[in-house]
């Protein structure tokens, strides 16, 4: 079938109040977002807001993709990917164990602390700052998921290849940014706990560990999102017979596209809860800073 | 402080250290594959009837034909190589994949901060976009979109795009993300006298947006834009993996783990670093020139 002819057999296939009655629709969500955008002074209506805008999107994606026959190869209706959730929840459920409960978990817990201690020893060693420090900056700029391939050779095809390369992802930001935190307390401050002959631990836990809490978090939010990631594309190299990346490549083989987007769902939803959370923790833990205080 | 320095103090102060950081990283991998190695080769290369001394243990530690750890001299060895031994055009020369992968991070780059920029302005000057979309685009980045690649690729490629274009997509989802947060922080920079001044001078939208907030908004900007093309990188090179793309890097990487050659993933792993940091090195320049242009430092 040639292209033209799929455009024609869309065109025939809807009636013809449809585009009209989408076209209104579309003014109507515009509309309701746009006065739900323009309350003022509640707490909610950014949530709301979002919430809405979201909402109304799914709306149309469900009725495009229906009313177009979208082949659900390319776009499966949100509908058919809510059914495969439902339909393969013990699986998904088994992959989100494989994946978050074990690689992303166990990786990113390891390379933040891992970071967070490596940055508090070398922030006595200036010698070893000034080394490290742009060493560490350049590893940004290197794909370092790349080395999954390798980290299954090492450790094999289970989750500590997975927790490895999670491990490597998050360790050089949580680094970089823990000695860029370190350096923020201001300089009166400094000097007020000198004057005060405190000791190195105690200027570091009473003063400058504290200072340093918005980039700290700032990291482990970062780090999360780098963990799923990594943990997902590193499954692509090989992994057991379960895990979020395994179930996207095999399923995506086998054109079971709603599966897929349900494993993405997964994913998905797993990004925003871990950052949600730690959004959360970060309101309690650094309620007094400025970057807090405003958002 | 820093300009003042002679050239041996700086030499000394900030050359120093990472070199002996990096002739630590240097040892230590020396050491990780002695150490690794040993297994293997005592296995595979020496007769353990005739028995070995210790220096033939490390000679052969140092070039096993499919080792676990690859000792540096041999994955530059790969690397050289296969950059003189094969023409251009060849699959086995690095620099082909480099190209194929290089032109879909840049073409994914340009189009993610355009989209950024775009972005960003809308935001800016729209309360609702504001509350109803900046929400969503946070919560795009918590989505591994490298989970979603398979499927762009298959939709872009039923669509009639192959090649560089599916693969620029994912680059650009990955590159838009830091370019609009950036942006509609640095556009809301100026301070409110600088915006009050600009209303009193009775300036268009339009032109206090290109007068005030677009400059005010370039030191945000650069930053973002060093993260969003290394984030682009890694988009393009993850898109090819599971296309079973031919050429590319993470092709590369992807080959080189099917038939267990070590040596290749090294070297395309050193590759794929070198790229990265030649994209950021040229963004970094450009940077530097355009503030300078502006009267910075």
């Amino acid at each position: 079938m040639s292209d033209t002819a799929a455009i024609e057999t869309v065109a025939t296939g809807v009636a013809p109040w449809f585009w009209p009655g989408i076209v209104l629709l579309a003014l109507v969500a515009g509309y309701s977002v746009y006065r739900m955008a323009a309350i003022q002074g509640r707490s909610w209506v950014g949530m709301a807001t979002a919430a809405l805008f979201g909402a109304w999107v799914v709306l149309f994606w469900e009725i495009l993709v229906r009313a177009l026959d979208v082949p659900r190869v390319l776009l499966p209706a949100p509908s058919l990917v809510l059914g495969a959730l439902w339909d393969h929840a013990p699986k998904l459920w088994g992959d989100f164990v494989q994946t978050v409960g074990k690689a992303v978990l166990i990786g990113w817990a390891l390379g933040c602390g891992l970071g967070f201690c490596v940055a508090v020893a070398i922030d006595r060693m200036p010698f070893l700052q000034r080394g490290l420090l742009p060493v560490a900056s350049l590893t940004s700029a290197i794909p370092l998921v790349g080395v999954a391939p390798i980290a299954v050779m090492w450790f094999g095809f289970d989750w500590p290849s997975k927790a490895a390369v999670v491990v490597l992802m998050t360790f050089f930001p949580m680094l970089v940014s823990t000695l860029a935190g370190l350096q923020a307390a201001g300089k009166l401050e400094r000097e007020l706990m000198y004057s005060y002959a405190a000791s190195y631990p105690r200027t570091l836990l009473a003063l400058r560990l504290p200072a340093a809490l918005p980039f700290i978090f700032g990291a482990l939010k970062v780090n999360a999102t780098l963990a799923l990631i990594g943990a997902i594309v590193a499954e692509f190299f090989g992994s057991p017979t379960a895990g979020l990346g395994f179930r996207i490549s095999t399923e995506a083989a086998r054109m079971n596209m709603p599966l897929v987007w349900g494993a993405i769902v997964v994913a998905a939803v797993t990004g925003s809860v871990a950052y949600a959370l730690l959004v959360a923790l970060e309101r309690r833990a650094a309620f007094w800073h400025p970057s807090v205080r405003e958002g | 402080m820093a300009t003042t320095k002679t050239l041996t103090q700086r030499i000394a102060h900030d050359w120093l250290p990472v070199m002996v950081v990096l002739l630590a990283v240097v040892l230590a991998w020396y050491g990780a594959a002695w150490g690794m190695n040993a297994q293997g080769a005592i296995e595979r290369v020496l007769d353990e009837e005739a028995g070995y001394t210790q220096m033939e243990l490390f000679e052969a530690t140092m070039t096993m034909e499919r080792p676990l750890v690859p000792a540096p001299h041999q994955v530059a060895a790969d690397f050289y190589e296969s950059l003189t031994e094969w023409p251009i055009d060849s699959p086995r020369n690095l620099i082909y994949h480099v190209i194929v992968t290089g032109q879909s991070t840049l073409l994914g780059f340009a189009m993610g901060t355009a989209l950024g920029l775009l972005l960003s302005v809308l935001i800016v000057h729209s309360r609702t976009l504001d509350k109803a979309l900046l929400p969503w685009i946070v919560a795009s980045q918590t989505v591994p979109v490298l989970a979603i690649a398979p499927i762009v690729l298959v939709v872009l490629g039923s669509l009639g795009f192959a090649g560089t274009a599916p693969k620029a997509f994912i680059a650009m989802y990955l590159c838009f993300f830091p370019v609009t947060v950036a942006m509609v922080q640095g556009l809301r920079s100026p301070q409110k006298i600088e915006t009050e001044m600009m209303y009193t001078y009775a300036a268009s939208r339009w032109q206090s947006l290109w007068l005030l907030r677009l400059p005010a908004a370039l030191p945000f900007l650069f930053p973002a834009l060093r993260v969003g093309v290394a984030a682009g990188l890694v988009g393009a090179m993850v898109a090819e993996l599971p296309t079973g793309a031919q050429a590319g890097l993470g092709a590369r990487l992807l080959t080189g783990s099917y038939y267990g050659q070590t040596t290749q993933i090294w070297s395309a792993l050193v590759m794929s670093a070198l790229l990265g940091l030649a994209l950021t090195g040229i963004v970094a320049g450009v940077e530097r020139l355009v503030l300078r242009s502006r009267g910075a430092k």
